[in-house]
C-alpha cells in the first residue's frame, strides 16, 4: 500500500518542513518513505511544494501525477493540484488564504482556516502543522500522536521552545477536521 | 548504524568522509551544493581539508595534485561544472592517480537549468576528456545506493588507480530517504601512502607522476597498459539490478531515477497482466552488455527509458544486435518522466507484440 501526499504553498509557509516531518514520522514507524522537494533559485515568496510517498514496500518513482492527497496552503496551489488528486482522495485547503471552495465533489475536501488557528495558538507560522493535523484526520496513514513523537525526537535543541505549540497545532487541525466530518 | 532520513547530497558527502576521504576541493553549483556545504562544515571539524576553489578548473587540478600525493580525495559538481573539469580528468587518467567525482546532472546543454537530467550519459560514460579512456561510472537510484557506491568508488579508484564517477541526476541530490551510513573509517596515515605516490622521496628514488609521453611508441605502450586495465575493469566490475524479469516478454532498461520511475511502471503493468521486467544497469562503464545480450534472446522486445534524447539506448542496441526491436522513451531538459507515461509506452510495445497467428 502506497500513499502519495503533495504539500504546496508559498515559499516560507513551511510546506517543505511539513513534508519532512511526515517523512521523519514514517521513518520512525519503520515505513518506506521518499520526500522530494521542488527546488529552484527563489527563496521566500516563490511557490514551493514537496511530494511525500509513504509505503510498506520499496518505493519506485519519487514523483506521481495523481497523489492520494493534496494539502494546499494558497490559491495557486489549489488551482494546480485540485484537478490532480486521485478520485476519492483527500484535499485540505487553507481557507485563510483561499477564497473559493473546491469544485470537485468526488474528494474528501476540507477547508481549514489554518492561519487564524495558528494565530490563536500564538503564531500564524503554525499553519503548516494545523494543516498536517487536518490531513491525518482524513488520511490516517500516520497518527497525530506519532507525528508529535517524531517532532519531539528530531527537533533541534535551539527550536525546542516551539515544540508544544507545534504539537498543539497538529491536535487543533485534527480536531477541526473531525468536527467538520461529524457535521457534514 | 540505524537508518536516518538523509538528503542525497548530504548522504554522499558524509559517506565519503566515513570512507576516509582526506581532502575535498570544489565549487558550488545547484543541484549539488548541499554536498559542498556539508564538506565545508565537517572536513575542518575533523582536521581534514576542505577548499572552495576559484573555479571547477582549479578544483579538479587541486584534486589531481592531492591524488598524486597519495591522498584520498574527491570533488563533486553538476553538469556545467563537470564540463569545466574535463581537461583535468583526462590528465588524471593519463597519470594513473585515483580520484572520485560525483556528478549530480542537471538540464542542458549550456547553462540549461537546475532540474534533474541524464543528458550527460555520453559525456561521462564514453570518456569526456581527450584521449583513449572511459572512467568507471556508477549510477545509483536510491539514497542508500548513492552512499554505498560512493564508498565503493574510493576502493575502485585505488584498486585501478583510475577515475570513478558516481553519476546521478538532480533528483537524487535533492531527495530525502531513510538510509544507513557506514561506520567512520580512519584516514590513512602518512606512512601508509601508496608506494607510487609523491611523498618527498626521502631515502628512496623519486617517483614520477606524469601524463606526457613524447615518443608515440612509448605513448602507445602506455595506452596498451590503460586498455589492459579497462579490460580488467570490464571483466570484474559489471553491476546491475533486475526486477520482475522472470518470464518477461518485454525488458525495460533504465538507470538511476529513470530506473525507479520504470520500476513503478513495471509494477502497474504487471497488475494489468503485461509480462514486463526491468534491468537497471548500475555500472554504466563497464556496461552490462553481456546481460542485455542474454535478455535479448529471452524477451520479444526491449524498451529503454532515459531522461535524455536517447543516449544509453545506443549501448542497448549494440548489445542486442538487432535480435529484438529496441524502443525508446525519453524526456529532456530537466523533465522527469512519470510512471504513467512509461506505462503507456509499455502498453504500446505490448500491443505491437500481439500479432495474431
Amino acid at each position: 500500500m502506497q500513499t502519495e501526499i503533495i504539500i504546496a504553498g508559498f515559499g516560507g509557509q513551511g510546506v517543505l518542513f511539513a513534508g519532512q516531518l511526515l517523512a521523519y514520522t514514517a521513518l520512525d514507524n519503520d515505513l518506506h518513505v521518499t520526500w522530494f522537494p521542488s527546488y529552484g533559485p527563489e527563496m521566500r515568496g516563490g511557490t514551493a511544494h514537496c511530494t511525500v510517498i509513504v509505503s510498506d514496500e520499496e518505493i519506485g518513482s519519487p514523483i506521481v501525477r495523481n497523489p492520494r492527497a493534496a494539502v494546499v496552503m494558497n490559491l495557486p496551489s489549489l488551482d494546480k493540484y485540485e484537478p490532480l488528486v486521485r478520485e476519492g482522495g483527500v484535499l485540505v485547503v487553507n481557507s485563510s488564504l483561499v477564497d473559493r471552495n473546491p469544485d470537485r465533489k468526488d474528494l474528501s475536501a476540507i477547508m481549514i482556516p489554518a492561519n487564524e488557528v495558528g494565530e490563536e495558538i500564538g503564531d500564524k507560522r503554525l499553519a503548516n502543522l494545523v494543516m498536517v493535523g487536518a490531513l491525518l484526520q482524513r488520511l490516517p496513514v500516520l497518527t497525530v500522536e506519532a507525528v508529535g513523537q517524531s517532532l519531539r525526537k528530531h527537533i533541534p535543541e535551539h527550536r525546542r521552545n516551539l515544540l508544544e505549540a507545534n504539537i498543539e497545532a497538529l491536535k487543533r487541525g485534527h480536531a477541526l477536521a473531525a468536527g467538520e466530518a461529524v457535521s457534514a | 548504524m540505524a537508518k536516518e532520513l538523509l538528503k542525497g547530497n548530504i548522504a554522499f558527502a558524509e559517506a565519503a568522509i566515513r570512507a576516509g576521504c582526506e581532502a575535498y576541493f570544489g565549487y558550488p553549483i545547484t543541484p549539488q551544493t548541499e554536498a559542498l556545504e556539508h564538506m565545508s562544515k565537517r572536513m575542518p571539524e575533523l582536521g581534514r581539508v576542505f577548499l572552495q576553489a576559484e573555479s571547477e578548473v582549479a578544483a579538479i587540478n587541486m584534486v589531481y595534485g592531492a591524488a598524486s600525493a597519495g591522498v584520498r580525495v574527491m570533488t563533486s559538481s553538476s553538469s556545467p561544472g563537470v564540463s569545466l573539469m574535463m581537461e583535468g580528468l583526462s590528465y588524471i587518467v593519463g597519470s594513473e592517480v585515483p580520484v572520485v567525482l560525483v556528478d549530480i546532472m542537471r538540464g542542458g546543454p549550456g547553462l540549461g537549468n537546475i532540474a534533474p537530467s541524464q543528458g550527460d550519459y555520453n559525456q561521462i560514460v564514453k570518456g569526456g576528456g581527450h584521449g583513449d579512456y572511459r572512467p568507471i561510472v556508477l549510477a545509483p537510484a536510491t539514497v542508500q545506493e548513492l552512499i554505498d557506491l560512493t564508498v565503493e568508488a574510493f576502493d575502485l579508484a585505488e584498486k585501478y588507480r583510475y577515475i570513478v564517477v558516481v553519476l546521478a541526476d538532480g533528483s537524487m541530490g535533492q531527495i530525502m530517504e531513510p538510509a544507513e551510513l557506514p561506520p567512520m573509517k580512519p584516514v590513512r596515515k602518512p606512512e601508509e601512502r601508496p608506494a607510487w605516490a609523491l611523498t618527498g622521496a626521502k631515502g628512496r628514488d623519486p617517483n614520477v607522476i606524469t601524463s606526457i609521453y613524447i615518443d608515440p611508441a612509448v605513448e602507445e605502450e602506455f595506452n596498451l597498459k590503460l586498455k589492459a586495465k579497462q579490460e580488467r575493469i570490464e571483466a570484474n566490475e559489471v553491476r546491475y539490478k533486475e526486477i520482475a524479469l522472470e518470464e518477461a516478454e518485454i525488458a525495460i532498461v533504465a538507470f538511476g531515477t529513470a530506473g525507479r520511475v520504470a520500476q513503478s511502471a513495471v509494477k502497474a503493468a504487471r497488475e494489468e497482466g503485461i509480462r514486463v521486467g526491468l534491468l537497471r544497469p548500475i555500472s554504466l562503464y563497464p556496461y552490462p552488455y553481456h546481460r542485455v545480450r542474454e535478455l535479448a534472446s529471452k524477451v520479444k522486445a526491449m524498451l529503454v527509458v532515459e531522461m535524455n534524447g536517447g543516449q544509453m539506448v545506443e549501448d542497448v542496441r549494440l548489445a542486442v544486435e538487432g535480435r529484438v526491436p529496441v524502443h525508446f522513451y525519453g524526456r529532456m531538459g530537466g523533465v522527469v518522466p512519470l510512471p504513467e507515461e512509461v506505462l503507456d509506452e509499455i502498453r504500446k510495445v505490448h500491443s505491437g507484440l500481439a500479432v495474431p497467428a
